[in-house]
């Protein structure tokens, strides 16, 4: 016959073996599709460079997670052996210095970060429906970091580090009614003690940190599921355009028996 | 309902009065915590009562809107045999709603099994104070009649240094033929960092005592202070405790001694108001062990009412 298959440029070839690897992985875990669905967001042409403030956000506190596990390696939480272990760290381990000081530093921006991004979000509107939830989870996610530079600054155990807790508790125990207990529990007993300081550092690295992931996932499954915000100026929607199913429709299944059979 | 593309509208309530109730029994339930506790329960109607009204209004709108439920099973069987043809009500249902439950309900108990013993763990830590030891600050003698000693002990051999406190410490003479003395304690009533004598400190007439360890356990060093200042924010205290100026709520806290065999010891702290007059015959309005920042006397003293173990 005269239909003769034209063999394949050498450019074809090149790139079917380039994204060989990729399609094998799509066809057996569609994660292609599954990044293209978490990163890929219709974004007007008219932002600017405020809207990355969250992912700057996001960046402080991995780098924070980062470096606290490695520090975490050489610290000590006992009050003996903790100004000793972070004398260590700065000073004899390689580039210790480095690293604590990008988690001290670090700490002040992830902070300042939070109060920007929140401030971007608070500006641009873009905490109004349908996005009021993820205000709500980013602002438990301000106090989570909140918590975090006050249970990370006891860990150098200096004198600075002692009288700011000394003084950071008192203020909880002033709080009415609760107050008192809350600064109990805090420092595990009436005075800051021997177990206080492993106490915060848990509090520091794991609990607070776990409760931090947590959230990020949720704040980012919202911003996934509903989209960025279009700036104030802009004339163009945003948004993921995607089905908002209506909010009685969504419980049907789940607080009533349904009825398998019935088609809906 | 249908879902609808792209709805932009803010699903708003219509506007409503019952909030304002609610706010009412909220103010009365707080006001009742420090007056009374008959107001807590007649705010907590209030605030029951204007909740439901207010949650009932917001719903309204909504109910209307709902489409009309799915049959209840009940519901279905009665109606199986009118129109549709239902799944036979035979004991599969009983069987599902127990297997539902009982999964659940399995659940619920290992969960709690699981989580309450950490919880309670953590939790109990709010209630459990600390366990002062009487600490032996050596024989009366060390301590001179009208000078303060600036004694530095440790509370607590196994904490350690962490533990360490300091106490300013007079001999006032002899009160009925008992030993006197005024023991502050250097915690600052307003936030806790520890306070200054504002005056000379002999640092170099100072003495300590070790134990076997090595370990420095007492040091006492003779000071003239003309009162007490805190480096921290400021607040000043006369020679008796007593606040003169500054951020603080109340006089210097103190602790409570005994004597045996000639040896002073040092107890339990305490909270102080106020002291009238000086020396052994001050009146110490006494009252109990309280954070710092906290009245203990007062109006305000209402916010504090249950104090944890100290």
């Amino acid at each position: 016959m005269a239909t003769t298959r034209r063999p394949p440029t050498r450019s074809e070839q090149m790139q079917t073996t380039i994204m060989y690897p990729l399609d094998w992985l799509e066809e057996r875990s569609g994660l292609v599709g599954g990044v293209r669905y978490f990163l890929f967001r219709k974004v007007p042409g008219d932002i600017n460079w405020f809207q990355t403030l969250g992912s700057a956000t996001l960046t402080a506190f991995l780098v924070q997670a980062l470096t606290g596990s490695i520090l975490a390696m050489y610290y000590k939480p006992d009050p003996n052996s903790a100004y000793s272990s972070i004398q260590h760290i700065t000073n004899d381990i390689f580039a210790g210095w480095l690293v604590r000081g990008m988690h001290r530093w670090g700490a002040s921006v992830f902070i300042i970060l939070m109060f920007m991004h929140m401030g971007r979000v608070f500006l641009f509107g873009a905490y109004k429906y349908p996005r009021e939830l993820n205000w709500i989870i980013g602002v438990l996610l301000l106090a989570m970091g909140l918590g975090e530079g006050f249970t990370g600054y006891l860990l150098p155990w200096d004198q600075t580090a002692y009288w700011a807790t000394v003084v950071g508790i008192n203020l909880n125990g002033t709080a009415p009614f609760l107050g008192p207990f809350l600064a109990q529990f805090l420092q595990g007993g009436t005075y800051i003690n021997d177990d206080t300081l492993a106490r915060f550092y848990a509090i520091h690295m794991l609990m607070i940190p776990g409760a931090i992931f947590a959230l990020i996932g949720l704040h980012l499954y919202l911003v996934v599921r509903l989209g960025v915000t279009s700036p104030p100026w802009s004339k163009e929607a945003a948004g993921t355009g995607t089905i908002i199913p209506s909010r009685n429709g969504g419980r049907r299944g789940l607080t009533r028996p349904s009825s398998r059979r019935r088609s809906p | 309902m249908v879902p609808k593309t792209g709805d932009d509208k803010a699903h708003l309530p219509s506007p409503t009065l019952w909030p304002i109730g609610f706010a009412i029994g909220v103010v009365c339930v707080l006001v009742g915590l420090i007056v009374s506790w008959p107001v807590v329960a007649v705010g907590g109607a209030i605030v029951l009562l204007f909740g439901f009204l207010w949650v009932r209004d917001l719903s309204k709108g909504e109910s209307d809107a709902e489409p009309p439920p799915p049959p209840t099973p009940a519901a279905a069987a009665a109606g199986a045999a009118a129109a549709m043809p239902e799944p036979p009500s035979g004991e599969r249902f009983p069987r599902n709603k127990f297997l539902e439950f009982s999964t659940l309900g399995l659940g619920a108990v290992i969960g709690g099994l699981v989580t309450i013993p950490p919880l309670g763990m953590l939790a109990a830590s709010g209630f459990e104070g600390a366990k002062f030891q009487p600490v032996d600050l050596g024989p009366l003698s060390d301590f001179p009649e009208g000078q303060f000693i600036i004694t530095t002990f440790v509370e607590d051999p196994h904490a350690g240094e962490v533990s360490r406190r300091t106490a300013y410490i007079r001999y006032n003479g002899l009160l009925v033929n008992q030993p006197s003395f005024t023991i502050l304690s250097n915690r600052c009533a307003h936030l806790g960092c520890p306070v200054q004598p504002n005056g000379p400190v002999a640092e170099n007439q100072s003495t300590t005592k070790e134990n076997r360890a090595g370990q420095e356990v007492l040091k006492k060093t003779p000071a003239k202070p003309a009162g007490f200042g805190c480096p921290c924010h400021g607040g000043q205290y006369d020679t008796e405790g007593n606040r003169t100026a500054g951020p603080p709520v109340r006089a210097l806290d103190r602790y409570s001694y005994s004597i045996r065999d000639g040896i002073l010891f040092i107890g339990t702290p305490f909270s102080v108001s106020h002291v009238e007059g000086t020396g052994k015959n001050a009146k110490i309005h006494k009252w109990t062990f309280a954070y710092p920042g906290e009245h203990v006397d007062g109006l305000e003293s209402w916010l504090y009412p249950i104090q944890p173990p100290h």
